[in-house]
């Protein structure tokens, strides 16, 4: 039962991304079949859908981590896969897991980035003290990240994220492992940034989309199997219950 | 450049991050010393050379170049930062050889530590400075290629004691290939070319030209090209493999 939204939302909106055809094949496996989608400025995506359906790897196409068998995505007007570092350079990526080299200090690990992101000195420093500050790490900014909990480990992550100021954030299931009060926390900050972003989050929390998500995308072995805002969507079903429609959308996937 | 040189400061202090970086230049000299001494002879010989010190170079590089080679890409695989490192607006030339210049500064620091063992010979009496320089010149080209294969070999795994195992074995048949008992062992069946190919492509020959103070152009290429056909094959093992 796939459920799409009657307008075409994104019609009077910048188009800062576009996604065409997202093809990959692992083997004979087709993990992500067919995508496409654009999204603009102001608009919070979540991905939605079971473990496996294909939403990491649909994230790894757009940020050129993973080369597409075929389709593209196209960032900013740069096509991700002729000019992929033109992509990476605009673009905010948190990866699943959030992984952050362990050794360093999140003061040290987000000099660094901010350093490949092209700031220097007072800059730099004025970029890193701002996100810092934007995702509540100061208290642990000086110990090694091996020695923080899971939560401060995703949100410095998500602060690595946004050095850049980017147009374009990617977040792999940025809420994972918080707790319920850092998971706010983070939610605001998404909900905030989404007003003048853009922004895609992949989650399998359904109370996530109803949250901080404009728009939600149903993804199921690889197809796109909703796409409608979170209130659309729950009207679908008799109850207004997000669970039952996710239910039935991914049943037969 | 800048890329580069950003890279290369964070590899460079990962290895000091552990206590990796002070064992393996206390091991390093240790290791240098005792050979040298013992198994070189260096002060029965009576010769005011390092010929017993650069002698064993090969053979230190050959188990201890693969520890400081091993986590150069397993381990960005293993944590997965490998996603977030080729997510950056790094380009995979930058990636690669900003991580194998640390690698290759690092061993060039534990090196030059082993500057008494200079000083030792010139007090005792009036030892050629030039070969000494064009020896640690040599060896320390030596170690890149070693380095340079290590890394190539670190790409294909996010194993780190596999890549140390593998870069091993690798190194000692190319430390070898160009001795006698590998030479003889194709020199029964295999056609004459190859088996002087197969010669030319053994370390040792190339480093004790360089160890005997000539500075023959063709030793810098080789090694020189060794260093850059392994980087290149890396970088290609990177790409191709990052998604597993």
């Amino acid at each position: 039962m796939p459920v799409f939204s009657e307008q075409n939302r994104t019609e009077d909106m910048t188009q800062i991304l576009s996604i065409q055809g997202l093809t990959k094949t692992f083997g004979s496996k087709k993990v992500v079949d067919d995508v496409s989608f654009d999204v603009g400025t102001g608009e919070v995506l979540g991905f939605l859908g079971p473990n496996g359906a294909g939403k990491s790897t649909t994230m790894k196409m757009i940020v050129g981590f993973l080369t597409p068998t075929s389709g593209t995505a196209i960032v900013h007007g740069h096509d991700v896969s002729r000019d992929p570092l033109a992509v990476k350079a605009s673009v905010g990526y948190l990866p699943e897991g959030a992984p952050a080299y362990p050794d360093m200090t999140p003061l040290a690990f987000l000099g660094f980035i901010a350093g490949v992101r092209g700031f220097d000195g007072a800059e730099r420093r004025a970029r890193v003290e701002r996100v810092v500050e934007m995702t509540r790490i100061q208290e642990v900014s000086r110990q090694p990240i091996e020695t923080l909990s899971k939560g401060f480990k995703r949100r410095v992550g998500l602060a690595q994220s946004l050095l850049h100021d980017p147009d374009i954030l990617i977040l792999d299931e940025p809420t994972d492992g918080l707790d319920p009060n850092q998971k706010q926390v983070v939610r605001d900050l998404i909900r905030d940034m989404g007003k003048e972003k853009c922004i895609v989050i992949s989650t399998h929390i359904l109370e996530e989309v109803d949250a901080v998500c404009t728009r939600a995308m149903i993804i199921a072995s690889g197809k796109v199997m909703a796409d409608a805002s979170p209130a659309e969507l729950k009207a679908q079903s008799g109850s207004g219950d997000l669970d039952e429609v996710f239910r039935k959308v991914t049943a037969n996937a | 450049m800048r890329n580069i040189s950003l890279v290369f400061k964070r590899e460079f202090a990962a290895y000091f991050a552990t206590p990796l970086a002070y064992i393996f230049i206390v091991i390093f000299l240790a290791l240098a010393g005792v050979l040298t001494f013992r198994l070189g002879g260096f002060l029965g010989r009576e010769q005011a050379d390092l010929v017993p010190f650069f002698e064993f170079h090969p053979w230190l590089y050959l188990f201890l170049v693969p520890a400081l080679s091993m986590r150069l890409w397993a381990e960005e695989r293993r944590l997965g930062t490998i996603e977030l490192f080729l997510t950056l607006p790094i380009s995979m030339t930058e990636a690669v050889v900003g991580k194998f210049l640390a690698a290759w500064a690092f061993t060039a620091t534990a090196v030059a530590l082993t500057f008494p063992m200079w000083l030792t010979v010139n007090y005792l009496g009036n030892p050629d400075n030039g070969v000494i320089l064009a020896s640690y010149m040599g060896s320390l080209l030596m170690a890149g290629a070693y380095l340079a294969v290590g890394s190539m070999i670190s790409a294909l795994t996010k194993n780190q004691v596999i890549a140390f195992v593998v870069t091993t074995s690798v190194c000692f048949i190319l430390t070898l290939a160009g001795s006698p008992t590998v030479l003889e062992f194709f020199s029964s069946w295999a056609p004459a070319n190859v088996v002087q190919a197969i010669g030319n492509f053994g370390f040792l020959p190339h480093f004790q030209s360089i160890q005997r103070g000539v500075i023959d152009l063709r030793d810098l290429i080789f090694f020189g090209s060794v260093i850059i056909v392994a980087l290149i094959a890396n970088a290609i093992i990177v790409d191709w493999r990052k998604a597993f």
